[in-house]
């Protein structure tokens, strides 16, 4: 199923910053554009302010006491720092994957309908199909097909971390970071995930990726941007990211000197 | 073939810009996300006030407790007319006799004294085998430490304090009279029930404060050509001692409250201890065979209430204690 | 030479440390022993076991007070663990950091300090005089209650929070409330640990009676298991009736001194309770050992 849609910015931050325990500043004035239907990537150093952005996107930092987020976060045009902002309903169309696989401590199946669950959807059969579109967008569905009830844990690590996507995909959202999706990952299970990206931005999904990894953003990417030290420093087609650096800071980390 | 999107339509976010913001061709909102939406902040709601409300009805009836025991304390200085230093350092306890002039004679320096005495002796009788048992489960034989010691000190706990005051009053008693004469009862034959009460709760908080000691300290220690024992004594005691400090406070906090086992082998006689191995008394002791026979509200049964109110704020007391050592631990590591 | 003073040291200390821990085994073992063989011609009696006890008299059974500990500590549970688990629940997801906090943490700290007769005199005060309810069973199962939550809400919190925070995480990012997340996320997960604690704050309280004396009261009325009139005094599950639980009565013929067989009904009720509570702890272990089993086999 191909939508041949126009991509158009689905979420975009102006000037925005993070601050922890109300002082120590973590990010700093991040202006970006992300648009649907493509796979965008965030490289730096670690310890630069990229997952701390991104988890800015779907408001997870809201979950910690005491930390600030300043600038504007615009999801559909809509700003959704105000306070009136559904965190829940955002949080559908947002959806978010970790570093390492955290799957429920259940079945597969359960693990991928408890949250349309909870959200509403009720009816063996609506989920069922909930269930398996889910797998198969995720390309876990045939490995898994005959065992959708027994327990997630003993999945492989690259399995476990698809079931996660899947997770998340069930909610039908239009955006979903991924927070070094492959960094517990072997480079088999690595490359199946990135397939995995493609394919979702291919449906029109916006794919945001914290990654540490810059051959995985040179292959998997049509964007990527450059954190360094809190601050983003350049962004732009990843052709041109990798081939011309403007920045010397990019430059420096793409040749290895920082970093 | 439907899409992903009809089954579940996702709500518009709320209060949203509609003309720029047609995502995909939705069948509309179904009733059921939306019913989801507004539930989900009721949701949360309904979690909070619940589980806030089990939270404020706990701290109520604590509020409750100290205030109502307050009360009752507090009446035999402000409406019985007795002063507080006779109370307090009166050496006669029997209410139901008057004095000159006409008070009761209520007097609690004897359980006072009574109750600091078994608490401060038996946890000098534990104090060894507590720490040692600590420096034995930590330092020499971690394996056997918790796969016997450990479990032994759960199972230790757990046995009845009522229990240990018969076997306080069927075999430590009789071998006390066997050696020391007298009746057996008395502030020795409390202070050994209490030690055996209070020894796994002080071996278990030694135990792991004595963990907590970094090994950077001992590996440093070991470098510089330290043996075992000297390491223990120089290093990781040193290290742990606020903890084991805290250790031994919690130990006495229980001994001090402890009722029933105290009483099955104190002796109960209302008079100032004088030696290890004659009848005395506590304030628990006195408080557990007391409050049932006297009438609420008159002066002895208020007298009874006072005990309580020292009873509790020697609690507070301690609680407070172990907090100062706590905040002075954390400023010698921070 | 300072070398071999320090070795010597060490050699004593080791073999002190040794005998100590030694020791410490051996006491147990000793007291449980004594305990249970004392008690034991009683213990596996049946007509003790359902007797009724003798005031003066010897030969005299814990029927009704075996029945009371287990109805009080039934009931205790229904009431302490939903209290504590909401209390729990609100300390690890909710509570914000401010003084309303400190107070809440504070007030469980204090009731974990203090004395179990002063918790049974608040009782005693509050339920028996002020409600007006007597010594009963209601109102012994409050003042156990009041004992237990300290215990379940440390049990408990320290059970949802070594489930790890990912598991949170997940739950939040998938558009839960923290609501929704606990109680279908960490739950059950911690589900394991929390059982386990409850069954063992089920010995703590099976064997408590300092609390009991001056709420559940000290005296037995004889149980009529066909009476069904919850309003009569014979009906065992009339919780407005006193009830005198196996602690107690250990201590009360004690402490009254008169029945002639003293030392065997004692001996007998401390071994029923001593074998109840280690078999409380067993199956604790038991279930905590099924749990980490069935975690590793995942």
């Amino acid at each position: 199923m191909k939508e041949t849609t126009i991509p158009r910015t689905l979420i975009s931050t102006e000037s925005v910053g993070v601050l922890y325990d109300e002082r120590e500043r973590a990010l700093g004035d991040v202006t970006l554009e992300f648009a649907s239907g493509t796979v965008s990537a965030l490289i730096g150093p670690s310890g630069c302010g990229k997952s701390t952005y991104l988890r800015c996107l779907n408001l997870m930092n809201r979950e910690i006491p005491h930390c600030l987020i300043e600038g504007r976060i615009l999801y559909h045009g809509r700003d959704i720092t105000k306070p009136e902002q559904d965190l829940f309903a955002l949080r559908r169309s947002i959806g978010m994957v970790f570093p390492r696989p955290n799957p429920f401590r259940m079945s597969i199946y359960e693990n991928i309908a408890l949250a349309p669950r909870r959200h509403g959807i009720r009816g063996k059969i609506a989920l069922d199909e909930l269930v398996e579109r889910s797998l198969t967008a995720a390309a876990l569905f045939d490995e898994v097909k005959d065992k959708l009830h027994t327990s997630a844990y003993a999945l492989s690590g690259g399995q476990q971390q698809r079931l996660c996507i899947a997770r998340t995909l069930a909610l039908d959202p239009d955006v979903v970071l991924m927070d070094e999706p492959c960094s517990a990952l072997d480079p088999i299970a690595t490359l199946a995930i990135e397939e995995t990206m493609r394919s979702m931005a291919a449906r029109g999904i916006c794919v945001i990726v914290v990654t540490h990894n810059m051959e995985q953003a040179a292959r998997a990417s049509d964007r990527t941007a450059f954190f360094y030290l809190g601050q983003m420093v350049e962004e732009g087609p990843t052709e041109r990211i990798f081939s011309d650096p403007h920045e010397e800071r990019l430059q420096d980390y793409l040749t290895g000197r920082i970093g | 073939m439907p899409s992903l999107s009809t089954v579940l339509s996702p709500p518009e976010p709320a209060g949203a810009d509609t003309a720029g913001s047609s995502r995909r061709t939705s069948s509309g909102p179904s009733l059921s996300h939306r019913r989801g939406r507004m539930t989900k902040q009721h949701i949360e709601r309904a979690g909070k006030c619940i589980t806030g409300l089990c939270v404020v009805l706990t701290t109520l009836l604590v509020a409750a407790l100290i205030f109502m025991v307050a009360q009752h304390g507090l009446a035999t200085f402000i409406t019985d007319g007795i002063s507080l230093p006779s109370f307090l350092l009166g050496t006669t306890w029997n209410p139901h006799q008057t004095d000159a002039s006409g008070a009761p004679l209520v007097g609690a320096l004897p359980m006072i004294l009574g109750s600091f005495a078994v608490t401060l002796l038996s946890c000098l009788l534990v104090l060894p085998f507590a720490i040692g048992l600590a420096i034995f489960i930590v330092e020499i034989a971690p394996g056997f430490g918790r796969k016997v010691l450990q479990p032994a000190l759960e199972l230790l706990v757990g046995i009845p304090s009522v229990v240990f005051g018969l076997l306080g009053l069927t075999i430590v008693v009789p071998w006390v009279r066997s050696w020391a004469g007298g009746t057996g009862y008395g502030i020795f034959s409390g202070s050994l029930v209490l030690a055996v009460m209070v020894l796994p709760t002080v071996t278990t908080l030694a135990t792991d404060a004595i963990a907590a000691v970094p090994d950077t300290y001992r590996e440093g220690s070991y470098g510089l050509g330290c043996m075992r024992w000297q390491t223990i004594r120089h290093v990781v005691l040193k290290s742990a001692a606020p903890g084991i400090m805290t250790a031994i406070i919690l130990g006495m906090t229980r001994a001090f409250g402890e009722a029933l086992a105290v009483q099955m082998v104190i002796g109960n006689a209302a008079a100032i201890p004088t030696a290890l191995f004659t009848p005395t008394a506590t304030l628990t002791s006195v408080l557990t065979m007391g409050m049932g026979n006297e009438a609420t509200g008159t002066v002895q049964s208020d007298a009874l209430w006072s005990l309580a109110l020292i009873l509790m704020a020697m609690s507070l007391v301690f609680i407070l204690i172990v907090h100062l050592i706590g905040k002075k631990g954390a400023k010698i590591d921070g | 030479m300072a070398e071999q003073r320090a070795r010597t040291q060490d050699r004593i200390a080791t073999a002190v440390l040794t005998a100590i821990a030694v020791l410490t085994c051996l006491l147990l073992v000793a007291i449980i022993a004594k305990i249970i063989i004392s008690g034991a011609s009683k213990a596996f009696d049946l007509s003790f076991l359902t007797g009724k006890p003798q005031q003066f008299k010897e030969g005299g059974g814990i029927g009704p007070e075996l029945f009371n500990s287990f109805y009080l500590l039934l009931l205790t549970l229904l009431i302490s663990t939903p209290l504590s688990l909401g209390a729990a629940i609100f300390l690890v997801e909710y509570a914000p950091d401010n003084t309303f906090t400190r107070l809440v943490k504070t007030a469980i700290e204090v009731l974990s300090s203090l004395p179990s007769i002063v918790v049974g005199l608040f009782g005693f005060l509050l339920f028996v005089l002020s409600f007006g309810w007597g010594f009963s069973i209601i109102s012994g199962a409050l003042a156990l209650t009041m004992f237990n939550i300290p215990i379940l809400v440390r049990v408990i919190q320290q059970a949802l929070e070594a489930v790890s925070a990912e598991q949170r995480d997940a739950g939040l990012a998938l558009g839960l409330t923290r609501w929704e997340t606990t109680v279908h996320i960490l739950l059950p997960a911690a589900l394991p640990a929390i059982v386990t604690g409850v069954i063992l704050s089920a010995g703590r309280v099976f064997g408590e009676a300092a609390a009991l004396i001056y709420t559940a009261g000290q005296s037995a009325p004889a149980l009529d298991f066909l009476n069904f009139d919850v309003t009569s005094l014979s009906c065992p599950w009339n919780i407005w009736r006193p009830a005198e639980t196996l602690a107690v009565h250990i201590w009360k013929i004690n402490s009254e001194g008169v029945v002639p067989d003293l030392t065997m009904v004692s001996d007998g009720t401390a071994a029923v309770l001593l074998i109840c509570i280690l078999a409380f702890n067993l199956i604790a272990r038991l279930i905590s050992r099924r749990a980490s089993r069935k975690l590793a086999a995942e």
